[in-house]
């Protein structure tokens, strides 16, 4: 690192720090004007849940979120074409391990929670299977070196469970003459649990196996020898 | 003014991120960062969706935990890559 550079740059961002502040504050300041959130308001009953977030991401914008999905499983295939890897971690110790037979089981518990109270309450498929995916992580870095992960078929089935619901539904409703993604009023809140329930997999089996990177390895549990 | 609060700590950690990315030459360095730079987008966009005694916005909301896996998925694909570039090549 060169000190001159540095000092320039600091002094490059530091006005633009400050006119985004400017801009943040007037913004802040003006009247709002016309907002989504109203449309989101008025059109929540008829999405089935009760979370505007929820509706947001499964109903209004189920679209944008397939896409997501998609951005997902690409880094993870990514990923696993890049090569296999060594693991590069110590032997844990007792109360480690012992700590995560506790915390393991109840990440999984709280992400099916999530999941089930995303259509009322906070919460929802990202939540849930951003706590399946720390789940994974923490079994890792006690050595458990397939993180809990089912065999290499099944990981594949499940990273492409998220899109794979989306796009199931979407075409569903399309053939019904709905078009793609508009969801009946009575089903819509079946459909988004089915879709937020291979979501909430998809994302924590993605996250998991994005961790130790490298493709799946062959079936087994085994562990790292100490 | 909370919200000013709180956009102003995203706008301070965007502006921190971008020194660091534009300043430090490894690519992890830079990767972190960037990370830092998202982190305070994300701050924004919360902060943003909060408008007085206006019910919060869910949309910035929605987008933010969208981005949030989004962001650390890349990340992983980043990190591998980085990683595969430091087989190949353990000078560089």
């Amino acid at each position: 690192m060169n000190r001159t550079p540095s000092l320039v740059v600091a002094l490059l961002v530091a006005p633009l720090a400050l006119v985004l502040l400017w801009a943040f504050h007037e913004a802040l300041t003006q009247p709002s004007g016309a907002r989504l959130a109203d449309l989101a308001e008025t059109s929540l009953s008829r999405t089935g849940v009760g979370n505007p977030v929820t509706a947001v991401l499964l109903s209004y914008r189920g679209y944008d979120t397939m896409l997501e999905l998609g951005v997902l499983l690409a880094a993870l295939l990514g990923i696993w074409s890049l090569g296999r890897v060594s693991p590069g971690f110590h032997p844990p110790e007792l109360a480690l391990t012992a700590m995560v037979a506790w915390v393991v089981p109840l990440l999984i518990l709280t992400a099916g929670y999530l999941l089930w109270a995303g259509a009322e309450r906070p919460g929802g498929a990202f939540q849930g299977g951003a706590l399946l995916g720390a789940a994974g992580v923490i079994l890792r870095l006690t050595g458990e070196r397939r993180l809990g992960l089912p065999s290499e078929r099944a990981q594949r089935r499940l990273a492409i469970a998220g899109i794979g619901a989306f796009l199931a539904v979407g075409l569903g409703t399309a053939a019904a003459g709905l078009g793609f993604l508009a969801y009946p009023e009575s089903w819509s809140k079946w459909l988004i649990l089915l879709i937020e329930t291979a979501t909430t997999l998809a994302v924590g089996m993605t996250l998991a196996a994005a961790y130790p990177g490298g493709p799946p390895g062959p079936a087994g549990n085994e562990r790292d020898a100490p | 003014m909370t919200e000013l609060l709180f956009g102003g700590a995203g706008i301070l950690l965007f502006a921190m991120g971008l020194w660091s990315f534009l300043v430090h030459e490894p690519l992890l360095r830079k990767l972190i960062a960037f990370n830092v730079m998202g982190s305070g987008v994300f701050h924004i966009l919360v902060a943003i969706s909060e408008r007085g005694a206006l019910r919060p916005d869910p949309v910035p909301h929605a987008l933010v935990l969208t981005g949030i896996v989004v962001a650390v998925s890349a990340t992983a694909l980043a990190l591998a890559l980085d990683r595969r570039l430091d087989d190949e090549d353990p000078d560089g």
